[in-house]
């Protein structure tokens, strides 16, 4: 790792003012993709500004129609939460498969989402979920936050708050996971929501993705037999060591009708 | 860059330390070497394998993606923290009856992550469970077949089974 | 049985200091005035070094020094040797490249040793290793194992044309032949054995210390054989006088051959600590594991079977193109050769065996022995060609083996490939393991898994390996450098406790436990008061280690041969104690006493004796501690029958191991606790093997698989309890009746896996890794 100050913050506008004063400053959330990089040196930041101490990022609030995580809430406080057990268990069981059990310990919705990892598990509820993403300055609609492999709507400072995820009718989120690394080859979100039913697809694609075709042929309803003719554009998939293109394509379409039929 | 010094003072095993770090010294690498606990090893720099794995604050951490700084004030558990004098901790005494470390490289951090599948599961555990909550620890030696064992025997006899 | 002795599931004596956290592994050494080694590795895996700049390096904070490889040479240190001779069908020795510890003049793999960074601490290294400039002229890499001596390639090494190491025929090619002209039927199957990574789960590290006042060295390092360690770096690459060399192999984190070699990292420490007259320490991350451990595997190979209208098999043919790596490592050549074709036969009675190895230069890192060594290459190859010959003859994977099967009244059984087994009974092997693995409910499992959609599948593997390496005289005329022998010490001190030092090395295995049982059982002292120590050449006489599934068979024997002569003196001094004659006396639960009387003492009081002699016979020497060397007749040949039962969701192509029952004859068990973890740690080797392991080398030679990210281990979830049984024959040959067990169930595994998951599909082959993609294209192509 690359020598850096470190420098721990108590509030977010604290946070931002401590970016906005570094040459290349970071934000630290878990740390959990963060620190790897820095480690293999791929990331070389001046300064490193530790948000684990401020309060009002943590916790997690459940109303009727709405479940609201603050953005350094672990994965394993996600999965372990009462609230997003009853309101979202689909949410709870996906923080809950998220690395491994030491991992979901420190790791963060916020830094997971910020971080946007083309393979990450999250991007895949917020896209299905139609969640929005509370920021320092603003609000974020969950379709436009994921912008690229690696990039979101998010500016340099600009520090994410909580995640407001929209209670579904129904969901379910069907992962394949990579044997190695046990990030999402692919993982499809499917939530039946007051908007109709929305798919989330992590993993095949440079940057998470609504499934427009899977909703397109699905039509309204949560019958899996409807997704066996689509066709999705092989030419548009990841394609790496662990799986081609064509067998991302086709574990897409696998995925999304495990998820439909698990949404019964 | 100058190297940017922190202290940073925590409870690892009950006992009160204190130290001088950079700011990029990670949590394992003070454990080992500013507080020569050496029983936490390093297997891996991916965080893959889970033989650095501690509790901080009562939970399973890989220690090496963690900055030591960022443990400052914490209360830390390692390897070295469990036993009660000369008696081995229940989980130790598993993986002992169970032959459930050969090299024993992997064995501190596998036995930290029991604890933490113990406090999370309870006492009773399936052998699906296990299998799946050890997921972030690997063993080169044993093909798990046995560590599952010492795991289910450890959490029954910290249940007060047996 | 003593519950302490042969035979008995004894705890461990060295998990208490592994559960404590006290266990004392290389990285774990502190030593005052303590600096630390980075490596600069080559990014290039074929490159001309035109020039390399440190003098940034040296003058960034912390450095102590910059060596590159022009520092070593003219100290006279190095290369790098292989032990072994294999010749070539041209009649010359395998053609041997310069292996410099550092880079001279060009690098052959990525991860190759260009430059090594002393200083304060490992991140004042690693900030100065960046600060080295070396100007490379890049040139095409060689990378594929089929076609890395095809016309027109690259060439790597100019002592190497066409990048052959070797070119060994072996066996009676015309008369082969002639049986394949003339036979039944003829089985052909091209298969690879991928390319695997060993990785202990401690990565390799070195630590030496120079004494200025004694000139000595002492080098902590993660080896399997701190002995030959030594004699190497002594003998063959001037480090320093053996007298003046201490290796030590303190706690070592699991080998599986990986830390059997002579790397350069660890000769460079040894050097450098007395360049700067500072200790030096070296620890690998992940990351340099990955690039620069010796790797495992890798070959190419097509088999073909003659059959007759039977099933019978009348000639085997095998051609294989295995991948050497950059460079040769210590023992690289043998996996290939010796250790792989000599194994062709397998459990059965083919009376005529050709094999061609052509062994290559890639420009990817140096591969040699990993678990199993050549064994689990030979056995993947004929136990798949076993099964194709099964479906091609229409026969029951089961029945085909036991109409070839070597009979059990056959052995000794002389092969026609060199080995003799020692004994065996193959069909008492597959019937146990039948039984166990519920073989003739497969089909109707196969109906219950059909109407839930998916595939079951069932594979048998029936495997021979030789262990307990290695006659000395067969080595000798094999062309390797050293006898395979092994030594032990028997000391009693005066208080009666007992210390036994080993020429083999513990790195998981348990010999501090299994030893103490053998001496506990045969010297009838508790086994608390016996320790058992290796690992160090300042404490333990001259040993040869531990590989090969050697240690019990061999060193084992050396131990007993020890004790045997302490009882022998032992009653000498108890005779004359007990004024009675020494051929009255008579040794058992570790006490001596005079044939039908009550006289008698114990074994500690005659040590006591021994060394306060105050009245003794006449003739004899003081002290109770003998020491002996054990050189087997012949190799022990451990065997079984592995089946696996899979489950395959033809919708993904994963593959769920439902059940998986291996029965193995290891001869005699002296702890069946720890026999068991070796084979179940075997098996999770072999179905990573199969299932989840390959390392892959992009055509410019970047490994893109250097990370637990990319290289899927075996983790817990990847695999069942595994049901194990035994079906033990006496090794006439081996004088405590071991055989070996710790490479059996890497050896064993990945053809009955791939077995499985071949029957599941009902298709001919699929080549391992069978990963979910892997599985699915081949149900596709089923399907098709």
């Amino acid at each position: 790792m690359y020598e850096f100050n470190y420098q721990k913050v108590e509030s977010v506008s604290a946070a931002v003012a401590a970016l906005k004063n570094a040459d290349d400053g970071k934000f630290l959330a878990g740390g959990q993709t963060m620190l790897p990089t820095m480690k293999h040196r791929l990331a070389s930041p001046s300064d490193v500004i530790d948000l684990s101490g401020i309060a009002e990022l943590k916790g997690i609030k459940a109303s009727a129609d709405t479940v609201t995580i603050g953005a350094m809430t672990t994965h394993a406080e996600v999965a372990a939460s009462p609230e997003v057990q009853k309101a979202i268990p689909a949410l709870a069981g996906l923080a809950g498969n998220i690395g491994d059990p030491a991992v979901r310990n420190r790791g963060t919705l916020g830094g997971s989402i910020a971080n946007n990892d083309p393979a990450a598990d999250y991007p895949a509820a917020v896209i299905a979920l139609g969640a929005t993403v509370k920021t320092d300055r603003r609000e974020i609609a969950g379709d436009d936050f994921f912008t690229g492999m690696f990039e979101t709507a998010l500016e340099e400072d600009e520090i994410i708050v909580s995640v407001s995820f929209p209670v579904p009718r129904a969901a379910a989120y069907m992962k394949f996971e990579n044997p190695a690394s046990r990030y999402a080859i692919v993982g499809v979100f499917v939530a039946e929501t007051s908007d109709g039913i929305r798919i989330g697809v992590t993993g095949a694609t440079p940057c998470a993705h609504r499934g427009l075709r899977l909703e397109a042929a699905l039509a309204g309803k949560l019958d899996s037999a409807a997704l066996d003719s689509v066709e999705l554009p092989v030419d548009k998939m990841n394609s790496d060591i662990h799986a081609s293109a064509e067998y991302r394509a086709h574990l897409v379409k696998v995925m999304a009708k495990r998820a439909v039929d698990a949404c019964n | 860059m100058a190297a940017d010094k922190q202290s940073v003072n925590m409870t690892v095993n009950g006992k009160p330390v204190s130290g001088e770090v950079e700011s990029r010294t990670l949590l394992v690498h003070f454990l080992r070497e500013n507080l020569r606990l050496t029983g936490t090893h390093v297997g891996c720099d991916t965080s893959q394998c889970g033989a650095c794995v501690v509790l901080v604050n009562g939970k399973s951490v890989k220690s090496c993606t963690m900055l030591a700084v960022q443990a400052d004030g914490a209360e830390l558990v390692t390897i070295e923290g469990l036993a009660n004098g000369s008696e081995l901790h229940p989980m130790q005494q598993a993986f002992m009856d169970n032959h459930g470390l050969q090299c024993g490289f992997c064995t501190p951090g596998m036995i930290m992550s029991a604890l933490d599948i113990v406090n999370r599961n309870g006492n009773d555990l399936d052998e699906a469970t296990v299998r799946k909550e050890l997921e972030g620890n690997i063993c080169r030696c044993t093909g798990y077949h046995n560590i599952v064992k010492a795991v289910q025997a450890g959490a029954k006899a910290m249940g007060g089974g047996s | 049985m003593k519950a302490t002795g042969i035979g008995a599931s004894v705890r461990r004596k060295e998990d208490r200091r592994f559960l404590l956290g006290k266990g004392r592994y290389t990285d774990d050494i502190d030593v005052a005035g303590l600096t630390h080694a980075v490596f600069l590795r080559s990014p290039h895996a074929h490159a001309v070094i035109k020039s390399i700049n440190s003098s940034a390096a040296r003058a960034a904070p912390g450095v102590i020094a910059v060596f590159t490889g022009d520092d070593l040479a003219a100290d006279g240190i190095g290369p790098l040797i292989c032990g072994v001779t294999v010749t070539s069908d041209d009649g010359e020795p395998h053609r041997a490249p310069a292996h410099p510890a550092l880079a001279q003049g060009k690098v052959n793999y990525v991860g190759d040793h260009v430059a090594v960074v002393i200083a304060e601490t490992v991140e004042q290294a690693r900030d100065a290793a960046e600060l080295i400039e070396v100007d490379y002229d890049v040139l095409p890499a060689v990378t594929s194992t089929a076609s890395a001596a095809d016309a027109g390639q690259q060439q790597i090494h100019e002592v190497a044309p066409n990048n052959v190491c070797f070119n060994w025929p072996f066996g009676d090619k015309a008369a082969v032949e002639e049986v394949f002209a003339s036979a039944h039927k003829v089985s052909r199957l091209d298969l690879v054995n991928n390319r695997m990574v060993t990785n202990p789960m401690e990565p390799r590290a070195a630590l030496g210390e120079f004494n200025s006042g004694t000139d000595e060295i002492t080098l902590h390092l993660t080896t399997q054989n701190p002995h030959v360690h030594r004699l190497v770096l002594s003998a063959f690459n001037q480090l320093a006088p053996e007298h003046k060399l201490r290796v030590v192999g303190p706690d070592v984190g699991g080998g599986f051959g990986a830390k059997i070699f002579v790397y350069a990292e660890e000769l460079v420490v040894g050097w450098a600590c007395r360049k700067v007259n500072r200790p030096v320490k070296w620890t690998a991350d992940r990351t340099e594991a990955f690039l620069a451990d010796a790797h495992g595997r890798d070959h190419v190979s097509t088999a073909e079977m003659a059959m007759d209208e039977n099933g019978k098999f009348l000639a085997l043919r095998v051609h294989t193109k295995a991948n050497l790596g950059a460079y040769l490592s210590t023992f690289g050549t043998m996996v290939p050769s010796y250790l792989y074709a000599f194994l062709l036969a397998g459990q059965y009675a083919t009376p005529l065996i050709y094999s061609e190895v052509k062994a290559v230069f890639t420009n990817t890192a140096p591969v040699d022995a990993s678990r199993g060594a050549g064994r689990p290459e030979a056995t993947y190859l004929l136990e798949r060609l076993v099964d194709v010959c099964a479906q091609d003859m229409k026969l029951d994977p089961a029945e085909i083996r036991r109409r070839n099967f070597i009979p059990v009244d056959a052995f000794p059984y002389q092969t026609p490939v060199v080995q003799c087994y020692d004994s065996g009974d193959y069909n008492a092997a597959l019937d146990l393991a039948l039984e166990l693995a519920d073989y003739a409910g497969f089909s109707a499992r196969a109906e219950e898994a059909k109407a839930r959609g998916k595939r079951r599948g069932i594979g048998i593997s029936s495997y021979v390996e030789a262990c307990g390496i290695a006659p000395s005289a067969a080595v000798g005329q094999l062309g390797g450098g050293v006898g395979l022998w092994e030594s032990a010490q028997v000391r009693f001190n005066p208080t009666g406790n007992v210390q036994v030092f080993t020429g083999t090395h513990s790195h998981g295995q348990g010999h501090e436990t299994t030893f103490a049982q053998l001496v506990c059982d045969q010297l009838g002292v508790p086994i608390e008061n016996i320790e058992v120590i290796h690992g160090d050449t300042a404490r333990t006489q001259f040993g040869m280690g531990t590989y090969g599934s050697r240690s019990l068979a061999v060193g084992g024997v050396a131990i007993a041969r020890a004790c045997d002569k302490l009882i022998a003196k032992g009653k000498k001094i108890a005779a004359h104690a007990l004024e009675a004659d020494e051929g009255d006396i008579e040794f058992a639960d570790g006490s001596f006493s005079v044939a039908g009387t009550d006289k008698a003492m114990s074994i500690a009081e005659v040590a006591f004796n021994a060394y306060v002699p105050h009245s003794y016979p006449e003739g004899v020497e003081p002290g109770f501690d003998e020491n002996a060397f054990f050189d087997p007749i012949n190799f022990s040949f451990p065997a079984g029958t592995h089946i696996c039962e899979v489950e395959v969701d033809p919708d993904t192509g994963v593959v769920e191991i439902v059940k998986y029952s291996a029965v193995d004859d290891f001869g005699r068990l002296i702890n069946p606790m720890i026999v068991e973890g070796q084979v179940h740690g075997g098996i999770a080797h072999g179905v990573g093997q199969a299932m989840l392991e390959v390392c892959r080398y992009e055509d410019d030679g970047q490994l893109l698989t250097a990370s637990f990210m990319d290289y899927a281990m075996p983790r817990a979830d990847n695999l069942p309890s595994f049901d194990v049984g035994y079906a033990p024959t006496h090794p006439p040959d081996n004088p405590l009746g071991v055989k070996g067990c710790g490479e059996a169930g890497a050896i064993g595994a990945p053809p009955a896996v791939i077995n499985a998951i071949v029957n599941a599909l009902n298709v001919k082959h699929l080549d391992m890794p069978a990963t979910p993609e892997n599985v699915w294209r081949a149900a596709q192509a089923a399907q098709a």
